[in-house]
């Protein structure tokens, strides 16, 4: 399809996001793996743009992840949900963000369901009654947090220090987009672009100066699959999903891939390590592996903030290749320092991985 | 109409995900677990349309429920609105509820996942949770989550988080009485009911194997279905 079809096919998918006050549920994978992930997010939208953005230290997991892993029903789900909810319309807000999106994908799906089946979401108010004594308000407008940072991308490109540009050639880089399933396979009118050709991150990396890397299995599932990776003996469905994608996108020579999901970035990230010590394969330029990014790495990095202060030292990928590449000044001495500059230790550089 | 499909019928989400399909196998051509397993979502949508009990109960005691991996890449492509994932959803609610789902390698697996994620939302108010996510147990994590695993508190502070600490914040600690409320919503809700049920069937086919299951990860059983049997 050509890019006007495209054009066309995203203007049916246009999606309202609310401008300010924002409710904020965590992410438990994003917390785990990319803490520095949630923190930037933050950052950008209080102090750069001035936004009002609550956190309740009371919210949990939505429990998606035990949902997906069947191990509870849906009514469990729908009550956490519920509570969730309740916590958002004490604190008097009325727009909800979620930084994750199998709980997007949730929210979605439970909102859906109670408007089709009217009776569940009573049931839902009941339980939660019941079991807590609390009431809830249905959020007025919810969003995935990569739709905030895409509907702000054009003043984080106004501030921005650096440009997805090669600095040495002036080339755009090539960036690889892949889409959290569950942000727009379910509910396509919820998700910026829809399912087919979901645009929210296509805008950040087309704001920021940036290449988009089209491939045969770009809407290929990154292999989380719930049971298929927390069961260790199922780790192979998870691992050959990421890799029919890498073999797929090779050809065209990404030099980043962005996320939005919380999980896909760390299966992205994670199985080419694993690729590089079972067959000694890389897929990157130059024997290199590829650097895989979440939207609030990559907006923190465009705007001049220290990979180090956002988290990049917890990738597996080394980064500094495609930091130096863009002409981001980083001091590697300062990679592994904790807090009060104590140095931690360094983990290994995986014997099949290079980092010039 | 059979007792089982009169029980899928109850579950909104087989109402919603099956409405009439055509069988044109789009939703195979499209899944990814049909790559790396022998697995048809469209044949298990032609036994469930059947109606028959005999079927669906082989089906729920089958491996072939446990192949997917919800990511719903088949809702999107049906092109009569099916949705097949919601489907599998229904089916592994019910063989669990039936207790059939130990009859299958994979499903057995089910002990595994409320043990882990399970017990960690209910203990944490987390599905996952950094502290447990052990290096031994995920070595595709590689060299670098085993020196977070080493250095955690002072990896987590470093990248503003609040580990274990009270107030906002990554991976803080959820109140306690936050922590009441949710056990309260899984007991209110069958949450409970479901991982006892899980527990139970569990127990009773560790019996028949002659496998010790202990109560936590570290049992013969719970070491079979997680590392493969």
């Amino acid at each position: 399809m050509d890019i006007e079809g495209k054009r066309n096919i995203w203007k049916e998918y246009q999606k309202e996001i609310a401008d300010d006050h924002y409710f904020y549920v965590r992410s438990c994978v994003r917390q785990n793996f990319f803490p520095g992930a949630e923190t930037v997010f933050l950052r950008i939208l209080r102090d750069l743009l001035n936004k009002d953005i609550f956190e309740n230290p009371s919210h949990t997991s939505c429990s998606g992840i035990c949902y997906h892993s069947d191990i509870i029903p849906f009514e469990t789900t729908m009550t956490v949900i519920a509570r969730q909810f309740s916590l958002m319309t004490d604190a008097g807000y009325k727009n909800f963000v979620t930084s994750c999106i199998t709980s997007f994908g949730l929210y979605s799906e439970v909102m859906e369901t109670w408007r089709h089946f009217p009776e569940k979401k009573d049931q839902a108010r009941e339980f939660l009654r019941k079991a807590t004594g609390r009431d809830f308000e249905v959020p007025v407008n919810v969003a995935h947090a990569s739709d905030i940072i895409f509907k702000f991308r054009k003043e984080i490109a106004a501030k921005a220090k650096y440009r997805l540009i090669n600095r040495e050639t002036g080339k755009p880089l090539r960036v690889v987009e892949h889409i959290g399933c569950h942000y727009s396979k379910m509910f396509p009118e919820k998700g910026i672009g829809g399912a087919e050709y979901p645009y929210v991150l296509i805008g950040m990396i087309e704001e920021w100066g940036g290449e988009v890397v089209d491939y045969p299995e770009r809407r290929h599932c990154c292999g989380f699959g719930f049971r298929q990776y927390l069961v260790r003996a199922n780790r192979g469905l998870s691992l050959s999903c990421s890799k029919k994608k890498f073999d797929s996108m090779e050809p065209y020579h990404p030099e980043l891939i962005l996320t939005n999901c919380p999980g896909c970035p760390m299966f992205l990230d994670r199985w080419q390590y694993v690729m590089s010590e079972m067959e000694g394969k890389t897929y990157g330029p130059d024997g290199e592996a590829i650097p895989v990014f979440t939207y609030e790495e990559l907006a923190g990095l465009v705007l001049g903030y220290d990979p180090w202060d956002i988290g990049l030292q917890v990738h597996q990928v080394p980064v500094e290749p495609l930091l130096r590449k863009m002409g981001i000044p980083f001091d590697p001495e300062k990679k592994f320092l904790g807090p009060g500059g104590k140095f931690m230790g360094e983990p290994q550089l995986p014997a099949n991985f290079i980092c010039k | 109409m059979g007792k089982l499909y009169e029980r899928l019928m109850q579950d909104v989400r087989f109402q919603e995900g099956l409405k009439a399909c055509i069988h044109c196998g789009t939703c195979t051509a499209i899944c990814p677990a049909a790559e790396f397993y022998v697995y048809d979502p469209r044949q298990i949508v032609d036994i469930l349309q059947t109606q028959d009990d005999r079927q669906i109960e082989e089906l729920l005691k089958s491996e072939t429920i446990w192949y997917c991996g919800e990511c719903m890449s088949c809702v999107t492509r049906c092109p009569r609105g099916n949705a097949p994932g919601l489907i599998i959803i229904a089916l592994r609610s019910l063989s669990q509820e039936m207790g059939y789902f130990t009859e299958s390698e994979k499903g057995r697996q089910q002990l595994a996942l409320k043990r882990t994620v399970g017990q960690w939302m209910l203990d944490y108010g987390y599905c996952l949770y950094a502290p447990l996510i052990s290096a031994k147990q995920h070595p595709e994590q590689g060299p670098v989550w085993e020196w977070e695993q080493k250095h955690l508190g002072d990896v987590m502070d470093r990248l503003g988080a609040n580990l274990n600490r009270p107030g906002p914040g990554v991976l803080r600690r959820i109140p306690p009485e936050s922590l009441e409320e949710i056990r309260r919503i899984f007991e209110v809700t069958g949450g409970l009911d479901r991982f006892d049920k899980i527990e139970k069937f569990s127990r009773i086919k560790a019996l028949e194997m002659g496998l010790e299951i202990g109560e936590g990860t570290d049992s013969e059983y719970f070491a079979r279905i997680y590392l493969g049997e």
